[in-house]
């Protein structure tokens, strides 16, 4: 075989590979969801940020508008700090509240961002002032079982 | 007690001859990687390689690959609809192929359908004295023989299991959706919910090139220190073998632990 027509098919070769990673990539990994659009930052305080991750999505009436940049623990407030990347064709008034949300009952963790009322717009560096902490179900399970309790003593005591 | 002193030699020998082999091994190692100049100013030398290692291979690989996508497919399926979760059968398939099957099962493959060829060629050259006349004229071997093959190999390898993952996750598709009727909209997005670009495609990528030092480089020591004799060449192509799979194998259990343990 010639030089020329061996380095053909070597080409293809390489090129064939360069189209399977592209697909693993684009078409069963998650490279599709990342974005360059420009993004502002804002910080969101909460007492328990459950299974919250980096690149978590930010999402509000469902719709990704960010992602999760960071995740920090305040030593002076005593709270977990969490940096949004939202992305600069959403804005959202300074009112919004920030919670910590699961997609079904199992699954990941987002933040959800419902809008408040306000004139102004959250800028770069600002802080959303409302959060809800994510609801961690052992919590919820131990209330659930203290009230039932106290509710069972007193339908006893009667 | 002469027996006893003689065992006790016997076992000091083993174990020497297993550090000198290993010696010699990484010597061979960095004695390629200090020649690999060359296999740029000749890259004809390298492509021609690719050509034999790579493009001969890609049937083997990619029949394979479709049919571990096939299997995957059909026992995932059976699996995960016991539990009701039969849309994750395509995170399933990806996660699978791009982690462990793509990497693993391709350079199991590569070491039985190259690894030996390159084995048997090079123990053939020594056996028919080609290796000494080329001393002779003053041609590096190492430069000439075993530097384009070795490059060859580490870049074929790579190819060749993206290659793989790839005709899996379309053999899954085949199986999951075309054939049983999973929703394609839902296969495909939870797939892409749940491989991470980095974390799953590249350190794939990264272990394919891993095992495709590991596997050029046994093929190509056996072949180097085999006996010039066809029992030698024999011996050195199925060395080839047994070392190159328990060595990824072994490989994948480390790179796993490191990768994918945090």
């Amino acid at each position: 075989m010639t030089r020329e027509k061996t380095d053909f098919w070597v080409g293809l070769f390489v090129l064939l590979g360069a189209v399977a990673l592209v697909f693993l990539a684009l078409r069963a990994g998650n490279l599709s969801s990342f974005s360059l659009a420009p993004t502002y930052q804002v910080q969101a305080y909460f007492d328990n940020i459950g299974g919250l991750k980096v690149r978590s999505p930010v999402r509000s009436s469902g719709v990704v508008v960010g992602r999760v940049s960071s995740i920090g623990f305040d030593n002076t407030r005593f709270q977990a700090v969490a940096t949004l990347d939202i992305e600069s064709k959403y804005e959202f008034p300074v009112d919004t509240s920030a919670s910590i949300l699961t997609s079904g009952l199992l699954g990941d963790q987002y933040i959800g961002l419902t809008p408040g009322g306000d004139d102004k717009n959250l800028d770069d560096g600002q802080e959303i002032i409302y959060t809800q902490s994510a609801v961690v179900l052992e919590e919820l399970i131990s209330k659930f079982l203290y009230s039932s309790a106290s509710q069972g003593g007193s339908g006893s005591d009667e | 007690m002469n027996i006893f002193a003689r065992s006790i030699a016997s076992l000091g020998s083993q174990v020497r001859t297993a550090i000198m082999g290993l010696g010699a091994f990484t010597r061979l190692l960095f004695a390629l990687l200090g020649r690999s100049g060359t296999a740029l100013s000749r890259f004809g030398l390298v492509s021609q390689q690719i050509h034999f290692i790579g493009n001969h291979s890609l049937l083997i690989i990619s029949v394979s690959g479709l049919f571990v996508g096939f299997v995957l497919g059909l026992q995932g399926y059976y699996t995960l609809s016991r539990y009701g979760s039969e849309q994750a059968l395509g995170l399933l398939v990806a996660l699978s192929l791009t982690r462990e099957l793509g990497p693993v099962v391709t350079a199991l493959l590569f070491a039985g359908r190259a690894g030996t060829s390159l084995t048997a060629e090079i123990g053939l050259m020594k056996a028919g004295e080609q290796i000494a006349a080329m001393e002779v004229m003053a041609v590096d071997p190492l430069r000439r023989v075993l530097v384009p093959r070795f490059w060859g190999g580490v870049i074929a390898m790579p190819i060749l299991a993206t290659v793989f993952s790839m005709v899996g996750v379309i053999g899954g598709w085949v199986v999951g959706v075309v054939m049983i009727g999973v929703d394609p909209g839902i296969f495909w997005s939870q797939m892409q919910d749940g491989v991470d670009v980095f974390n799953d495609v590249l350190n794939g990528v990264i272990k394919s090139v891993v095992f495709g030092i590991a596997v050029t480089m046994i093929a190509l020591y056996c072949g180097w220190t085999s006996r010039p004799t066809p029992e030698g060449v024999a011996r050195a192509t199925t060395r080839t073998v047994v070392i190159s799979s328990l060595v990824v194998l072994g490989l994948d259990f480390v790179l796993t632990a490191l990768m994918f343990g945090n």
